[in-house]
């Protein structure tokens, strides 16, 4: 049975329908690369996920189990957000929090464990992505690509089903990318499931399991990098493909 | 006459000190539900709030004095609140309204992104206001708070409308035998202390200087 399922995903913000039937599978380990021009709904459709947003139809269900519906309390919605972790492309860190602190926040909230092993964990991921030598390090002493990093660490630290990244990069200078794509890339070695919405091409060609094309709120082309990127079906994704690809 | 005169002044102080000290002990809270009120997706709630801000902010403190204190009697034949605890509440409630719009500046201000993350990892709503948000609040706020504190130092002298023997009245009772200078020396007295408070403001603004945000 596939981890994640989503089936016929709708939305509408007032005048625009930004997800027009949204569906697709991901099995656990899978990593997912969404891509597609501004405004075609791929974010819309992470923030749907993690309950940012309420979809108006559809349905996402994680191990089989429904996760959506109308008669959903503030404590279910809560709840069915720890199938997911959500990395922002603005890293949204907590200003008065240490590096460290940031990431041992939600799981002391949540009492998901005793102090130490909280801390343990915590400085674990912290390893993971390679900043140990910051945890005492407050966000504006950081870089944008160490920021992003914490922003992972923070999200595991959940240890979500799901990790889902909006636009990783798109927040930092170009030179600072790869520390978090490599970052991402080591969490598919680990077998993490995962959906990246990216501008990020050849990244998505070289991590992803399978690639999804979105356009004006439909899944446009879904399928292997080859598939999506070597041989697209659609003109659109054609289009789209060859002008990502040319420089100017 | 020095000695005299200072000693009155003090006894003056006093009340000005504890007219003071309880209306932040009372407003500072109140303010945040009021500001809460005013944020309320409950459209109703929020309107009633506004409306009353509105009503407290655009009408004198004097006159809510005068009302707190005489209203209950004249209209409803109650008995009158003893004088301190009816400027305590007209007080509180005129600074709680005030502070209620600062507080609401902001709340608002708070990126929509630092409430998102908080969510999307799990934690409850409170969670998110009193872990996440307020300290980024008090941070932002700070400055206007200080103006208004400042300024409740001084408003403190409106309570003798109501018979509160505050250090200015007790300034002016040498007026009658012929001393002017009792008068100035209130305004040392002031001073004195708005000097105080902005220098404790000064250092919480440092104090929250460690972060940025």
């Amino acid at each position: 049975m596939a981890l994640l399922e989503v089936k016929g995903l709708k939305k509408r913000f007032e005048d625009t329908q930004v997800l027009k039937g949204v569906s697709f599978q991901l099995e656990r380990g899978q990593v997912l690369a969404i891509i597609g021009s501004s405004g075609s709904g791929k974010t819309t459709l992470l923030r749907c996920l993690n309950f940012l947003e309420t979809p108006d139809e559809g349905q996402v269900l994680v191990g089989g189990r429904c996760l959506t519906g109308s008669q959903l309390s503030e404590e279910d919605i809560r709840q069915n957000r720890l199938h997911f972790g959500m990395v922002f492309q603005n890293f949204n860190l907590f200003p008065q929090y240490t590096v460290l602190e940031n990431i041992t926040l939600a799981p002391t909230l949540l009492k998901k464990g005793d102090e130490k092993t909280i801390r343990d964990t915590a400085l674990r991921l912290l390893e993971q992505v390679g900043l140990s030598h910051k945890k005492d390090a407050y966000p504006h002493q950081l870089s944008g690509g160490q920021q992003q990093r914490v922003a992972i660490a923070r999200a595991l630290a959940l240890n979500p089903e799901i990790l889902c990244f909006d636009e990783p990069t798109s927040a930092l200078d170009p030179e600072l990318t790869g520390e978090v794509l490599r970052v991402i890339r080591g969490l598919k070695d680990k077998d993490n499931t995962m959906i990246v919405v990216t501008h990020e091409m050849e990244f998505a060609k070289s991590v992803a399991d399978i690639v999804i094309y979105m356009a004006d709120g439909v899944i446009e082309e879904m399928g292997t990098p080859e598939d999506v990127f070597d041989h697209p079906r659609s003109p659109k994704t054609r289009s789209f493909i060859s002008g990502a690809q040319q420089p100017f | 006459m020095f000695l005299p005169v200072t000693l009155e002044l003090f006894s003056g102080f006093m009340e000005t000190l504890k007219t003071f000290a309880l209306t932040l002990v009372f407003a500072l809270p109140l303010g945040l539900v009021i500001a809460f009120g005013s944020m309320s997706r409950f459209t109703p709630l929020k309107w009633l709030t506004r409306g009353f801000v509105w009503i407290i902010r655009g009408t004198p403190l004097m006159l809510q004095l005068i009302i707190i204190f005489y209203g209950p009697g004249l209209m409803f034949g109650l008995h009158s609140m003893p004088r301190f605890t009816a400027t305590i509440v007209a007080f509180s409630i005129n600074y709680a309204c005030y502070f209620s719009e600062i507080y609401r500046g902001g709340i608002e201000s708070i990126p929509r992104g630092q409430y998102e993350a908080g969510q999307v990892l799990g934690m409850t709503k409170s969670q998110i206001f009193f872990k996440v948000v307020l300290l980024q609040v008090i941070k932002r706020i700070m400055a206007p708070m200080s103006n208004e504190v400042i300024t409740l130092v001084k408003d403190t002298s409106l309570a003798r409308i109501i018979g509160i023997y505050e250090i200015i009245w007790a300034g002016e009772s040498f007026i009658k035998k012929g001393l002017i200078w009792p008068l100035f020396y209130t305004g040392a007295f002031y001073l004195i202390f708005s000097g105080l408070l902005t220098i404790l403001f000064g250092y919480l603004e440092k104090k929250l200087d460690y972060f940025r945000g």
